[in-house]
């Protein structure tokens, strides 16, 4: 690439000449230098015959330089020769402390978990990037949309972390994310109506799972009186009635009875009569069973007034009536977000959030950037949108694609914040990472120096491929640009 | 962002137009609101929760205040801003992020001139290593450095916290600064030097303003790093000298029955980045663009 199109032509123009992605900064982690076609960053620039005096040349350099060595070089030295000694340093113990890394549960867990993010983490991220920016190139208010999606980049973990605490509470009366999935699970299995009330347990005892049956045989013909109990009579819905006796003489066929809540609001009435103020319990299926099959014969749902008639009985036919437990299951509470299996998942979910703006953003640079002449000489030759895409925009958006996954993965593999953030006591264990057992075992009550600079060097050994392809490709572009 | 597109070929129809072109205008445009609002939902139940009182966060959802408005109160921001530890944090959040940002762009930017413009030896093998040192975790420094800092009595200490941070900024700086600078035109700097100017004139009058797009860049980037920290600060910081991240952070375990003082705050700890990144926008994209995607 020409080096005029990385020189500023004044001052307000655009930084073009090529560092990594700036988020891919310290903690981050960057990509690499530039991308794919970046600038030299080596190439001769600078080559004026100039005599500066030593100490000009040291005033430059030598406040970055100390600093430097004193945070960053000299530190990583020396974190490897604490990982060879014990908890405190006082002792050598040679490369014990990295069998410790890869035999003990935890850290284990940790490494686990690690790979886990490595392989889900940047590759989703990069397919929701690839398709905001695919979106964000048809619609008309692209703008907005990115802004969006890319607002979360500039909020911090910690806050990122409040924020997914309140969408992944258990309660579906608070947390959003399980207020969804209640009221998806509602409408597909509606919840029973009267959770925790039962019969009294002389006119019905509890049978199989929560269901309960009739303590006597009705035969087909007769009435039946079905008092409950155990909930407050302020639960009932709005629309339940005053409840009604079953008429008197029912068809040979079927069976009349009333299910009404045997309690009356503020006391009083007698257990098992239909009192003023005891109310029906509306919605409550009741089945009949035959006792000489054992099979269901018939139902009913009750009405406002509690009354319902089970019609088609055999006349004469002995039925026990039950009391199926649909009608007194506890309510479906949602998903536990961050219980031990789905608290991995749940967090990789809010990185996503997070940094799908990234990718988005570079990609839809990536797209806009691909000549259109090639796309156009395709479709001359009778190429279809489908071939289009990926014969050719896949293959030039490749380097992008790489840059952000590279990216990404340096990201993951040393992501703290969010994990020790959100994960709750409870269930860190089940979603730490190398970053945060790092920080436990040297700084959280671990204490332990020598392991937690071995995990320290086990990541920085992770990302020494990174390192080298960066430096590698800066070579390259100083070779290719002389 | 239109303007962080790299090549706009005026005339050009959109790739993802075509791609996109068996979706009818309605299924698309629902698609993408159901993304946006799914993105938008998480922040807006942090800011709409963070002015509800404690226990009608804890009864129900935020979004019962779009039938119950009366919830509404600044009984929780009060109450943070009348919380010592909190505006103390908050306070020690900005003493900790300008100076490491101020100090990563002054000595970021000399290192960059030095790189760009001065020949000595060794150069091109000591910019490898600074390209080297961008990809080293914190966590293979945290441990020595704790125990540098207990040696010169500054551990705990916001002075601590901030060279840490000028520490790790430092090798991005100078990455992104140097290809800058080394496109600024030789002729400027040859002039300026003609006249008698020293190289420190040269860098004030010549390499600052016109690498004032990348200088901004660097700066946002640093400050909005440093601001939302937790993991350095959490290692080097006390409870005096906490920024306000590490202040909420020590909150979250009870998270239920401090929520009062979680939701505002965080959404405090978030506004300030998000300022920063609506005002700068071109800026903050212009450095995330920057050479890393070039077709």
């Amino acid at each position: 690439m020409d080096d005029s199109l990385s020189a500023p032509s004044a001052a307000g123009d655009p930084p073009a000449a090529g560092p990594p992605s700036p988020i891919a900064h310290p903690l981050a982690g960057p990509s690499g230098p530039s991308g794919p076609s970046g600038p030299h960053p080596l190439a001769g620039h600078g080559r004026s015959p100039l005599r500066i005096p030593v100490r000009v040349r040291a005033g430059f350099l030598i406040p970055a330089a100390v600093i430097l060595l004193g945070i960053i070089i000299w530190p990583a030295v020396d974190s490897i020769w604490l990982s060879l000694h014990n908890h405190d340093g006082s002792k050598w113990v040679g490369l014990h402390n990295y069998k410790t890394l890869f035999s003990d549960q935890a850290t284990l867990k940790a490494l686990k978990n690690n790979v886990i993010w490595v392989v889900c983490a940047p590759t989703i991220a990069c397919a929701l990037g690839l398709m905001f920016a695919l979106l964000s190139e048809k619609i008309r208010w692209s703008t907005a949309f990115k802004a969006v999606i890319f607002m979360p980049m500039a909020i911090s973990f910690l806050a990122a972390g409040v924020i997914f605490e309140l969408v992944y509470q258990q309660d579906p009366n608070q947390g959003v994310a399980n207020a969804v999935a209640v009221g998806i699970h509602d409408t597909f299995a509606p919840s029973s109506k009267y959770p925790g009330a039962h019969p009294r347990t002389d006119t019905a005892k509890p049978a199989a799972a929560g269901s309960f049956t009739s303590v006597k045989t009705y035969t087909a013909g007769s009435v039946v009186q079905l008092p409950l109990v155990g909930i407050q009579a302020a639960k009932l819905p709005g629309k339940a009635a005053q409840a009604a006796a079953p008429s008197a003489a029912p068809a040979p066929d079927q069976i009349e009875g009333t299910v009404w809540l045997d309690i009356i609001y503020g006391g009083g009435g007698t257990p098992n009569h239909i009192d003023t103020g005891k109310k029906g319990m509306p919605g409550i299926s009741v089945k009949a069973i035959d006792t000489a099959t054992g099979k269901s014969a018939g139902s009913a749902s009750a009405h406002n007034d509690g009354t319902f008639t089970i019609k088609g009985l055999k006349p004469g036919a002995g039925y026990a009536l039950e009391i199926p437990a649909s009608n007194f299951a506890q309510p479906y509470r949602g998903i536990q977000w961050l219980g031990p299996s789905l608290v991995t998942p749940a967090i990789i979910a809010s990185y996503l959030w997070i940094w799908a703006g990234f990718a988005m953003v570079l990609i839809a640079a990536g797209l806009a950037s691909i000549p259109r002449e090639l796309q156009e000489a395709a479709r001359v030759d009778g190429a279809n949108e489908r071939q289009i895409f990926r014969r050719i925009t896949v293959p030039l958006l490749a380097p992008v694609l790489l840059v952000v996954l590279v990216t990404q993965i340096i990201n993951v593999l040393k992501v703290f914040d969010l994990v020790y953030v959100i994960a709750p006591g409870s269930t860190l264990p089940d979603a730490n990472v190398l970053a945060v057992h790092m920080w436990s075992v040297s700084f959280g009550g671990g204490q332990d120096q020598g392991l937690g600079s071995a995990i320290g060097v086990f990541l920085y050994i992770l990302v020494l491929p990174a390192m080298y392809f960066n430096i590698r490709r800066l070579r390259t572009e100083k070779k290719e640009g002389r | 962002m239109s303007v962080t597109r790299p090549v706009a070929v005026p005339g050009q129809v959109p790739l993802g137009t075509r791609v996109a072109k068996r979706l009818t205008g309605g299924a698309l445009y629902i698609i993408v609101l159901v993304v946006g609002v799914i993105w938008l939902i998480p922040t807006l139940g942090l800011f709409i929760s963070s002015f509800r009182k404690a226990s009608d966060i804890t009864g129900s959802g935020w979004w019962t205040v779009f039938t119950h408005p009366a919830q509404l109160t600044f009984k929780d921001y009060t109450d943070v801003f009348s919380n010592k530890g909190i505006i103390q944090s908050l306070w020690n959040t900005v003493l900790i992020t300008v100076p490491a940002t101020a100090l990563v762009v002054l000595l970021g930017s000399l290192a960059a001139y030095a790189f760009a413009w001065i020949d000595f030896r060794g150069r091109d093998w000591l910019f490898v290593v600074v390209v080297g040192l961008m990809v080293v975790p914190i966590q293979v420094a945290l441990l020595p450095v704790a125990a540098l800092y207990r040696n010169l009595h500054i551990f705990g200490s916001i002075v601590g916290v901030v060279l840490f941070h000028v520490g790790f900024g430092l090798p991005f700086a100078i990455y992104l600064l140097r290809n800058f600078f080394a496109a600024i035109p030789r002729e400027l700097l040859e002039a300026t030097r003609m006249e008698g100017g020293s190289e420190w004139t040269i860098f004030r009058k010549v390499i600052v303003p016109l690498g004032l797009p990348a200088i901004a860049s660097l700066a946002i980037f640093q400050f909005l790093w440093v601001w939302n920290d937790l993991l350095v600060a959490l290692v080097f910081s006390n409870a005096k000298t906490q920024p306000l991240t590490v202040a909420l952070q020590s909150n979250m375990r009870q998270f239920g029955s401090n929520i009062d003082i979680l939701a505002p705050g965080a959404f405090l700890s978030l506004s300030v980045p998000l300022v920063v990144f609506f005002a700068f926008q071109r800026y903050f994209v212009q450095g995330l663009m920057a050479g890393s995607v070039k077709g």
